[in-house]
């Protein structure tokens, strides 16, 4: 710490009532350590202050400002709302939406130090993230995505209009039920633009001409056609762009029986499938990185006496309960806090970079002592996602102060195991594992298209490569396989194959339904 | 930076996807409410309601790893004793801690819990009833008249008079006819007055007095206040709905009733009692319980308290006249009534209660309706048609133009029906 500029009429504010003189002024106090101390890079802001109610509203609308309407929305709103009048559970202080100017709610009952630690977090903290993680660079478009939405539920309500409620909603059922399986896990492949095709033809040609040797003219041919039907197979699977892990967007370009509309009912579904598979992947640094920058901020403004020492409590008391984790034997334990381990990690991180001890330098040779702690915070939050941040950045001391250990479960054995605990031998496990847990690719199951004959019987085959020997929840898998049957229009198998032997482990069927169509 | 204050925009942005779900889980849901209400009493009927539904209709289904089987590791904070190799017991409950990812929102095959609004409850509740229609042509037969201001008539009482507008019409009617004013007259007279005294002209002195003259002759001539001037205010009789409703639960508390047909008779006077408040602004319960002698009491003992005694229905009905006479005059309220008995009767009293509830009970009542509840293990006799004392007596009442409807329940399921086929028959009638 250094001096302590302490005026008392250096205070933005004082009391818990807030107005929007105050708002912005401590809007522009936080904007000012963001972005001049800690560096960050925000898409503008726009703050919204909303209702309890409102803030039901767009819990169930995925915390989107707009959404088309579909029951399951209603349902989680019921839910939502039972729980908050009984008093179970309280509502988010904020949400945060990852648009362009990025809009935050904060509820009107939050107190001026609840608004200002909110800011500071949702504003500053969640869209320095959005605005600078490559995976949001990479698949979402926070300009467009307001509009889109806009578009979305224009085009399903004027879809209900006219084909009426009951089609509509079970097409959106059906892609509900697969929006896990409805995302691009890896870029496409650009299509070239033509300069590039002839650029590439051009040095083909010139390669060709460079190695060219009269004698393979006198290498004689393979004769054509040995291998027929296995080829057409392959061919048939070509062709159709098999086996596909996108199973709406296979759905959505192949189905024979669906109309128009109900095609881009699926790929309405399937762009919020694909706009929200980089918050899924990044909920822990998310929320690391937002908590951490309003822990920073927040104090700052103490050190320079902007907030009175009351709210500073009143910030600690709500900053460490957030960040509160319980033990495993613990009643309220439910699984790791994001926001207790991400806080964690950053804070670690700078410490690591600022002031190492010998195992860090052995453990993070590039990063110990390198000085500058944000620096290097802005480049993991840039770079990284959960899962390969967790293996790149868990440090042994984390896993000592967390006391983290693993435990093995198999179904065979009568009892758990206790394989790695927090210690030289088991950090690596520990850290795999965990990282692991974060793997989205590896959490959800790996379910594959493998095969149609679109000119026989059309039945759709469903692959589940099954890991570590762990089967489909069968009565929804059956479900889910209804549903796709509904798209489909013809009969549709899922068999779950083991991934190290490939043998059949289960099989699951649904015959074609009797209809569908508009 | 931009700050928008959102908190005006319209609320319920929900609402369409909230009546989407109710939409979709009706069955559930319907179920459910009908459980819900019986557990309540009458009055409360009317508040909305936690209800549970199963989550069949409304499930998310994913593909998802099941909880069970296989190899899964977990990694989990607070490390106390164990070290590597330690072996711990498997939890009870199966699937294990921490990583059950077996329902990824929570849900699992738990059963959904969420309140419905007072409205969306009822509109469930009485829906399959198909009432709402009967009852607005209950309504429209039950219309009492006031009176309303409709404008002026030329003829009407004293009492009735319009001062302004019959001035009005008198002071213009003057004015047209050029009536001398009082003033102007009293003016003449004393300027003619002066001119004597002065000793004026003769000639003037009598063209003077021939103007007053004139003056006089058609002031009375045209009068201050002519019968054409006179106007009235005028009423009009306008058919009001009565907008206060009272019903009678009357019940036979006998030995012979059991809980079970008291339980039954409860959820009929129940749905009864809703079926009125949705119509009516306010809706009385009189709760009359007869043995040998009727009793007005509250709700509770009306349920709940048991009393032995003969059964003579026609002491209940008389309770009920005398109730009405006294504070429900027939011209204001709605009444109707809702009698459950097992049947039995004193064979004495049967002519009786036949006189007096078509004599005295349905001419005041909108709508009389008896149901006869059977315990539900003896279906056999009554089935078989043995008509009870009182189901006989109120048979020879019965007539196509009489407000009264019977029947016999025996078991809960058979309330809504029931219920529903009393005003259906009503309705086909009208």
């Amino acid at each position: 710490m250094t001096a302590v500029i302490d005026k008392p009429d250096s205070l933005l504010y004082d009391g818990a009532d807030w107005d929007y003189d105050k708002i912005k002024r401590v809007y522009d106090a936080i904007e000012d350590i963001a972005l001049k101390d800690m560096g960050l890079s925000v898409y503008p802001n726009q703050i919204e202050v909303i209702t309890a109610e409102q803030m039901l509203d767009a819990y169930s609308s995925i915390g989107m400002p707009l959404m088309y309407k579909h029951w399951s929305f209603g349902k989680h709103f019921a839910r939502d709302e039972m729980l908050y009048r009984k008093g179970y559970r309280g509502l988010a202080y904020e949400i945060v939406i990852n648009s362009s100017p990025c809009i935050s709610y904060i509820m009107e009952e939050n107190t001026m130090t609840m608004q200002t630690l909110v800011i500071a977090h949702a504003a500053f903290g969640h869209n320095h993230f959005f605005k600078n993680n490559q995976l949001f660079q990479q698949w979402t478009d926070a300009e467009g995505i307001l509009d889109y939405l806009e578009f979305a539920k224009s085009y399903i309500g004027q879809c209900e209009d006219r084909y009426g409620h009951h089609a509509v909603e079970r097409v959106l059922d059906a892609a509900h039920a697969l929006m896990n399986q409805g995302v691009h896990k890896y870029p496409k492949k650009r299509s070239l633009d033509l300069r590039l095709e002839q650029k590439r033809e051009r040095e083909r040609q010139e390669y060709q001409e460079q190695t060219f040797n009269d004698l393979w003219r006198t290498v004689p041919k393979v004769a054509v056609g040995g291998a027929r039907p296995s080829k057409s197979v392959s061919e048939r699977k070509k062709l159709l762009g098999l086996p596909e892990e996108n199973l709406l967007y296979f759905l959505e370009k192949k189905a024979p029986r669906l109309e128009h509309w109900q095609r881009e009912i699926l790929r309405i579904v399937r762009h919020m499938a694909q706009y929200f598979y980089p918050q899924k992947q990044t909920k822990l640094m998310n929320e690391g990185c937002a908590t951490y920058t309003h822990y920073t901020i927040l104090n700052e403004m103490h050190r320079r006496g902007m907030i009175s020492e009351g709210a500073t409590l009143e910030f600690l008391h709500s900053h460490t309960s957030v960040v509160f984790q319980p033990e495993f034997d613990d009643q309220r334990f439910s699984g790791i806090n994001p926001y207790a381990l991400g806080f964690a990690m950053m804070q670690d991180i700078q410490r690591i970079a600022e002031t190492p001890t010998d195992e860090d330098r052995y453990w993070f040779p590039d990063l110990a002592g390198r000085g500058d702690g944000m620096g290097a915070l802005r480049d993991a939050w840039a770079n990284f996602r959960d899962e390969s941040f967790v293996l790149q950045y868990l440090s042994p001391h984390l896993m000592r102060k967390f006391k983290m250990f693993s435990v093995r479960d198999d179904a065979e054995d009568p009892y758990l195991l206790v394989e790695n605990i927090h210690n030289e031998r088991g950090y690596r496990g520990i850290r795999k594992l965990l990282a692991r847990q974060y793997d989205l690719g590896f959490l959800e199951p790996d379910i594959q298209i493998v095969d149609v004959d679109l000119a026989g019987d059309r039945k759709l085959i469903l692959h589940h490569r099954v890991t570590n020997g762990v089967l489909l929840d069968e009565s929804d898998a059956k479900a889910v396989l209804r549903h796709i049957a509904n798209l489909w229009g013809y009969e549709v198998q899922l068999v779950e194959v083991s991934a190290l032997s490939d043998a059949i482990l289960k099989e699951h069927a649904v015959t074609a339904p009797s209809g569908i169509g508009g | 930076m931009n700050i928008i204050d959102r908190r005006l925009n319209p609320q319920g942005k929900s609402l369409a996807n909230r009546q989407r779900f109710l939409r979709r889980a009706k069955e559930q849901v319907v179920k459910a409410v009908r459980d819900a209400s019986g557990k309540r009493g009458i009055q409360d009927i009317e508040n909305g309601e936690k209800v549970t539904i199963s989550t069949g209709g409304v499930r998310e289904p994913s593909f998802h790893r099941s909880g069970a089987g296989g190899v899964r590791d977990y990694v989990v904070p607070g490390n106390k004793e164990y070290v590597e190799g330690d072996t711990i017991a498997r939890p009870e409950s199966g699937g294990g801690r921490g990583g059950n990812e077996g329902s990824p929102d929570g849900e699992g095959d738990d059963d959904f819990r969420f309140v419905l609004s007072r409205e969306e409850f009822l509109d469930i509740f009485l829906e399959d009833l198909e009432l709402p229609d009967l009852v607005k042509q209950k309504v429209k037969q039950t219309e009492s008249h006031s009176l309303t201001r409709a404008g002026y008539s030329v003829t009407g009482s004293p009492a009735n008079l319009n001062l302004v507008r019959t001035m009005r019409n008198s002071l213009s009617r003057r004015i047209a006819l050029k009536r001398p004013k009082p003033a102007e007259m009293l003016e003449l007279e004393e300027l003619l007055r002066e001119a004597e005294d002065r000793g004026d002209d003769p000639e003037k002195l009598r063209e003077m007095r021939d103007q007053l003259e004139r003056h006089y002759l058609r002031s009375k001539r045209i009068p201050f206040i002519d019968p054409i001037d006179v106007r009235y205010n005028r009423f009009e009789t306008v058919p009001k709905p009565i907008a206060q409703a009272v019903m009678f639960c009357l019940m036979d508390v006998s030995g012979s009733m059991t809980e079970h047909m008291k339980d039954l008779a409860k959820r009929f006077f129940m749905l009864l009692f809703l079926f009125l408040k949705r119509r009516y602004r306010s809706v009385d319960i009189v709760f009359i319980r007869h043995t040998h002698e009727a009793k007005e009491v509250d709700e509770d003992t009306f349920f709940y308290s048991t009393e032995t005694g003969g059964t003579v229905v026609s002491t209940a009905l008389e309770e009920m006249q005398r109730i009405v006479k006294e504070r429900y005059p027939e011209n204001e309220w709605n009444i109707y009534a809702a009698q459950a008995s097992d049947g039995d009767n004193m064979s004495s009293d049967n002519a009786r209660s036949a006189g007096l509830l078509r004599d005295g009970i349905l001419p005041l009542c909108q709508y009389f309706a008896y149901i006869e509840v059977a315990a539900e293990h003896n279906m056999g006799l009554s089935a078989l048609g043995r008509e009870t004392e009182l189901w006989r007596t109120y048979k020879t009442v019965q007539g196509p133009d009489l407000p009264i409807a019977m029947r016999r329940v025996r078991s809960r399921r058979e309330i809504f029906p029931v219920f529903r086929d009393l005003f259906a028959r009503e309705k086909a009638k009208a």
